[in-house]
């Protein structure tokens, strides 16, 4: 067995006492930095990357992998207990995570988390070590047309996100598929429905919109009744999961774990699909579907493997083809570059130690994370105690300023109050930003991969027929939405004929 | 082909008056682009000699969007008083002014060029099984309309895009092109054969190259 020896190395090298030293720190201080409202993994990478300069490069990424997780578990922190996702993947979460909160069960929604992410990074962890180098290729075969395929899939999963009408979930898709649109055009460079704004023509930001339709939205309908809110958190409850909690999550967070890690091998961001595709699973594996939406422990414990799953996975397509599949990759890549090492195919043999020391440090900082998160728990879910006049003004702040450090521009600042009252307008309306969000995400690299694919087909729409993956994955998507629409339609005809 | 100059914004009456004790406070180094990118990296880099030579703080402040526009605009509306230094470059210098209808600074006038800091030489590359094995080869399959061959750049404006754009418009071919936003994706297609050829700063290839999962036909000198 090779991958043995190869994880030998990997451990070898992570466990030296300095090592050990960076991916705890790493991850505390990921976890401290992104669990404040607004800072998300991107953010606090950016802004801790200066710190790793002065550490040799096995260590430095170390660090930066440990920052990234702690992050990105402190992200689902404040879907949880906030309703603020600090990033696509944790959107998912904030769905059921929030409102496990709200019924006072907030310690177990962060602990299942917690030990979901725990149970998928080590999963994650063997798939790397075992298979990652020839799960590149397969990666490789998808081209622009396989992916708008998956893409059509993921857009099948919107609708069986949504709680309650499958047609205002169709209407939000739509609006975050036109939301997806705003910014330069990808083949002219021409600016796109941007009203003149200079500051629109990248698009608008995920963060910002999320931030908007979430955080912001559910602190303007809290404002609303004080009251109910504080009565709704007042009653925390046991701070971990019960063995019956456990048993109802091994299910999802297995096949979460699955989920999560194929996907995240997809270089085009492949990663982001997860969380929603093992919630959708989840739902329709649920003898009672209609828990979820109103704290269904299955719709934390899926997405947040399938999450942690994928974020580790999503390094493959790094480390093996030197190309970055999303944001935080690409500040990984910068961060290599500052070293003098190039991320690409050759990493792995040049540079054995540093390749594999980090992908065993991967499972150590997800051990790391474990044993922070959950004492540390005790402590968010007091934090909700906090009377909410002080609780949402330091919120609001620390929202700003995450909001603000992303790209250090004061623009994204006005766009996250505009969507804030646009969200608080859907609450109003009964509409849900969920699959907005993920039409908005979905949106753009659908269009993206079209265009790309109908230009390299010479704009002959055969291509999404003649190649089998594609048309496969099409032929699935229609089976999704037919599956999902269909209850939906019935049960509004019998009602029609009750009437 | 793509300079990186670190550019002043211009400071007529200060300038001279503070040299003598330049810098006293700490120095912000605008980096129009976002953390990690080619253009962040040199400035990390450099800004970390800049830092221990000068005796104080050079700190990179990332302010991305619009194709580097953002932050140049931001530079250049600072207070002239040497203590906002940016990182331009080709892009932001010089093919900003084509690309932006409503750019808000002059790249000539506005600035005082410090000196130049990096060079990145472009490559022209294909995938690893393209039916062509040098330059000539190539360009002779590019003028062959029945070859059909597929282009990737990374985004309109990028300097993937005006350099192979340079190639097509001097040879006089039309070919295949998709549009990718970024290096990552376009190079993504072009291992996994979607795409036949390339250009791009080399330090975003050379490791493909050198691995073999990519070919290089030439390399601009700058």
């Amino acid at each position: 067995m090779e991958f043995l020896g190869h994880l030998a190395l990997g451990f070898a090298t992570a466990l030296s006492p300095m090592n050990l030293l960076l991916a705890f720190i790493g991850c505390l201080v990921g976890t401290l930095i992104g669990v404040l409202p607004g800072v998300g993994p991107i953010a606090t990478i950016a802004m801790l990357m200066p710190l790793t300069l002065k550490v040799d490069p096995t260590g430095a990424l170390i660090m930066l992998a440990g920052i990234y997780y702690g992050a990105q578990y402190g992200g689902s922190t404040t879907a949880i207990l906030l309703n603020i996702p600090g990033e696509v993947t944790a959107v998912v979460t904030a769905i059921d995570g929030h409102e496990m909160a709200k019924k006072g069960q907030a310690g177990t929604a962060l602990g299942i988390a917690a030990l979901g992410s725990f149970l998928a990074g080590t999963v994650a962890t063997l798939v790397i070590a075992a298979i990652g180098a020839p799960l590149t290729k397969l990666a490789l075969l998808f081209g622009p047309a396989e992916y708008f395929g998956l893409m059509v899939f993921g857009l099948g999963l919107a609708i069986v996100l949504a709680r309650g009408s499958v047609l205002k979930a169709v209407i939000m898709v739509v609006l975050g598929l036109l939301l997806a649109t705003v910014g330069t055009d990808l083949e002219t460079g021409q600016d796109r429905l941007t009203l003149g704004i200079a500051e629109l023509s990248d698009g608008v930001d995920f963060a910002v919109l999320a931030m908007g339709v979430f955080g912001i939205a559910e602190i303007l309908r809290n404002l609303e009744h004080p009251e109910s809110r504080d009565v709704a958190v007042s009653k925390i409850g046991r701070l971990l999961p019960s063995l019956g909690d456990l048993r109802r999550s091994l299910g999802p967070i297995v096949r979460g774990t699955g989920i999560g890690s194929v996907l995240g091998i997809l270089p085009g961001n492949g990663a982001v699909l997860g969380p929603f595709a093992s919630y959708a699973l989840e739902k329709k594996l649920a003898k009672d579907p209609s828990r979820f939406g109103r704290g269904a422990i299955e719709g934390v414990a899926g997405p947040e493997s399938a999450n942690n799953a994928g974020a580790q996975t999503s390094f493959i397509p790094l480390l093996t083809l030197g190309i970055p599949p999303n944001a935080v990759m690409a500040l990984m890549v910068g961060a290599m570059t500052i070293h003098g090492l190039i991320p690409g195919p050759q990493v792995m043999l040049k540079h054995p130690t540093l390749f594999w020391g980090m992908i065993a440090s991967m499972w150590i900082g997800n051990l790391f994370l474990l044993i922070i998160n959950l004492p540390l728990i005790g402590l968010w879910v007091r934090l909700l105690k906090v009377p909410y006049r002080l609780m949402f003004t330091t919120i609001l702040l620390f929202c700003a300023i995450g909001i603000y450090s992303i790209n250090n521009n004061p623009y994204d600042v006005y766009f996250t109050a505009f969507f804030g009252l646009a969200g608080y307008l859907f609450i109003k309306l009964g509409l849900e930003p969920a699959p907005m969000l993920l039409g908005f995400v979905l949106g753009r690299l659908m269009e993206e991969k079209l265009r790309q694919a109908l230009a390299l087909s010479e704009g002959s729409f055969l291509t999404f027929v003649e190649r089998p993956v594609a048309a496969g994955l099409l032929v699935l998507a229609a089976a999704v939405m037919v599956i999902a629409v269909l209850p939906a339609v019935s049960r509004s005809r019998a009602k029609a004929f009750q009437e | 082909m793509k300079h990186v100059v670190a550019s002043l914004v211009l400071s007529l009456f200060s300038g001279i008056a503070a040299a003598q004790a330049y810098p006293t406070r700490p120095v912000t180094l605008i980096v129009p682009f976002a953390a990690g990118g080619p253009t962040d990296i040199i400035a990390r880099i450099t800004g970390e000699y800049y830092s221990k030579t000068l005796g104080q703080q050079f700190v990179v402040e990332n302010v991305a969007g619009a194709g580097g526009t953002t932050g140049i605009t931001r530079g250049a509306q600072a207070k002239p008083d040497g203590y906002t230094i940016m990182m331009g470059h080709m892009g932001t210098h010089g093919a900003a002014p084509a690309l932006y209808a409503n750019l808000k600074y002059d790249p000539v006038k506005d600035f005082q060029p410090i000196g130049l800091v990096a060079g990145t030489p472009i490559l022209i590359v294909a995938r690893k099984d393209f039916p062509a094995a040098n330059l000539k080869e190539f360009v002779a399959k590019l003028k062959d309309p029945a070859a059909k061959v597929k282009q990737a750049h990374a985004g309109v404006g990028s300097v993937s895009f005006t350099t192979c754009t340079l190639l097509t418009s001097q040879l006089g071919v039309k070919n295949i092109v998709a549009a990718y936003r970024g290096t990552g994706p376009a190079l993504n297609d072009l291992i996994g054969g979607q795409v036949d050829y390339m250009c791009d700063q080399i330090v975003n290839l050379v490791e493909q190259v050198k691995g073999g999962s990519i070919k290089a036909y030439a390399i601009s000198i700058p």
